[in-house]
């Protein structure tokens, strides 16, 4: 039986004058990995801003019980880390000193990194393999190489909660499956990984499915039952099939 | 190895420094011949310790002060053009040193230690002023470009009202506009110690911010969720920009592109977070702005040139340069 990680009620987000997430509850339960899938503008990547508390909202988030407003930002940056989409601008740093700052939630101002924050980020930069670039500027990276670092930075916060606003950009497919590796391992850590893709078969692997459209969560389950399937296809007016290949299911676009 | 070579320039930068320093108190009319007698003629003594050293060392610390806010200005807005004159402090600066001499009626190259003090309490409001203006102006740092022409409207806005104000006294005018090219010539004893004093607190308190400003440089959202408190470490941050510009501004006028390119000439040599940058940049415009000084002691002597004026030309031709090579580089395949 388990419990929840996060879970919002009535969550009203507007960007501007528009109003982007339109009364959402949901539950996110612990220990498993769920994925929001949905058709651009659906409003995943603004959700899931929300739940991290990142974005300004009316309705009440709680993240393990506690709503997001009675905790201090270090308090809820300890147990819960973040990696967005395009966001970093950091080319001068090395990729060690990102990575060390995904343990700034951990340290006192000014205080050295103690040998746990130092093993924390080899342990992140050995998982997302790039402990060999250490010593490298982030602006020196490829694509890929950035994203697994910026990857490597949330993974050293060690919270128990890790936010992903597609986490596969700029992955080829054996990082992506390196990706879904690491994933799996928080999981059976009993971590909680919520993750916004916009490659539906990539979701599909999650062990539960949040279909959105139109700032609406249309449909919350497992992604193996039928149910989830039906509304995937229908969030994406029925232009996609999803097929089962070697144990796993698949979705391919109607051409 | 990056330690390594952040220890070397750091120390390249200072010897650099005290090589310069050397050098400026020897430039002059009478050469080098006050420094040898300076100790038994109490003529080149004066011109020595009175005039020389307290320029020079007012040179350094002045650039200290813009290379220290380059860099602060750079990690906080996340932009490599930012600049306390692109941003409106230094407009906003040089705006309230100009209200404060009218309202006061005291001339700029006054040396009287009230006057230079509340020189730079003018300018370090008026550097606030600008700096906040420029982001109310474009809606937060998220667009470069809506910030960087908001920064052009409120250094052109301000400047124009200095110069009116300016023309409110016409027995101050040559000088103040003298004073406003730029020039370390009115650098007193007591002008070096207010800035020696801005620097160490100024330092202080980037050191400080440092951490901030490396968890800012990877967007906004990831140091929200790190757990930062931006809007005050911003308004800190702001602070410490408009306190470095203001003070640099009232003992030494508008003194362009040191602080732009401070920051990009130690990248160039070394990539490190933004607590040793600051460090780096401030030594980096210390050295940029003390050779500067000595060039436009120099160049024509025994007239001199507003350093302001050397430092737009040569910092001028530096960012064209920056952009053509960034051109360049995005066309290459």
């Amino acid at each position: 039986m388990s419990t929840t990680a996060l879970r919002a009620e009535g969550v009203i987000a507007r960007l501007g004058n528009a109003e982007i997430l339109h009364g959402i509850t949901l539950s996110i339960a612990a220990g498993r990995w769920t994925s929001m899938v949905g058709p651009n503008g659906a409003g995943k990547s603004t959700l899931v801003k929300v739940l991290a508390g990142l974005l300004p909202h009316s309705g009440e988030v709680s993240l393990l019980g506690t709503p997001l407003s009675r905790l201090t930002g270090r308090a809820r940056a300890l147990q819960m880390a973040w990696l967005g989409q395009n966001e970093a601008s950091a080319d001068d740093l090395t990729v060690f000193d990102v990575a060390m700052l995904g343990r700034l939630p951990h340290q006192a101002w000014l205080a050295a990194p103690s040998a746990a924050d130092h093993q924390a980020v080899e342990q992140a930069l050995r998982a997302t393999q790039a402990w060999g670039w250490r010593e490298r500027a982030l602006g020196q990276l490829s694509g890929g190489e950035r994203q697994r670092v910026l990857l490597a930075r949330a993974l050293a916060v060690q919270a128990q909660v890790l936010l992903m606003d597609e986490p596969l950009a700029n992955l080829d497919a054996p990082h992506q499956a390196d990706w879904l590796a690491i994933v799996r391992d928080l999981v059976a850590q009993g971590k909680t990984v919520v993750s916004v893709l916009h490659e539906v078969s990539m979701a599909l692997q999650a062990d539960e499915m949040v279909v959105m459209e139109k700032g609406r969560v249309t449909h919350q389950g497992a992604s193996s039952d039928a149910r989830t399937h039906q509304a995937l296809v229908a969030a994406f007016e029925g232009r996609i099939s999803i097929l089962p290949l070697s144990n796993q299911w698949v979705a391919l676009p109607k051409l | 190895m990056n330690q390594r070579r952040v220890q070397w320039l750091g120390l390249v930068l200072l010897l650099f420094a005290a090589a310069l320093g050397v050098l400026g108190a020897g430039v002059g009319s009478t050469g080098f011949d006050s420094v040898q007698n300076a100790v038994s003629d109490p003529i080149a003594w004066q011109i020595v310790w009175d005039i020389r050293l307290p320029r020079t060392l007012g040179a350094w610390v002045a650039g200290a002060l813009l290379g220290l806010a380059g860099a602060v200005a750079q990690g906080l807005f996340r932009n490599p053009l930012a600049d306390p004159y692109l941003l409106g402090s230094a407009s906003g600066a040089a705006l309230g040193v100009a209200l404060f001499l009218v309202l006061f009626g005291v001339s700029p190259l006054a040396t009287e230690w009230l006057v230079r003090l509340g020189l730079t309490g003018g300018a370090f409001a008026g550097a606030v002023l600008g700096v906040v203006l420029t982001l109310v102006l474009a809606k937060g740092v998220q667009h470069t470009l809506r910030l960087l022409l908001a920064g052009v409207i409120v250094g052109v806005v301000l400047g124009a009202a200095k110069e009116l104000i300016m023309l409110a006294r016409p027995d101050f005018l040559q000088s103040m506009q003298a004073f406003m090219l730029g020039s370390t010539a009115y650098v007193g004893w007591f002008s070096c110690w207010v800035m020696l004093l801005a620097w160490l607190a100024c330092m202080a308190a980037a050191w400080t911010l440092a951490p901030a400003l490396d968890g800012l440089s990877l967007g906004e959202f990831t140091a929200a969720s790190l757990g930062l408190p931006l809007e005050r470490l911003r308004a800190a941050l702001v602070v410490v920009l408009a306190l470095a510009t203001g003070t640099a501004v009232a003992q030494t006028g508008l003194i362009a592109f040191v602080g732009l390119a401070a920051p990009h000439l130690v990248r160039s040599v070394v990539k490190t977070s933004h607590g040793r940058l600051i460090w780096l940049s401030s030594l980096m415009g210390g050295a940029l702005l003390l050779a500067a000084d000595i060039l436009a002691r120099w160049v024509i002597a025994p007239q001199e040139l507003p350093v302001g004026v050397l430092t737009a030309v040569l910092g001028g031709s530096y960012l064209l340069w920056l952009m053509h090579r960034r051109a360049a580089g995005s066309r290459t395949p």
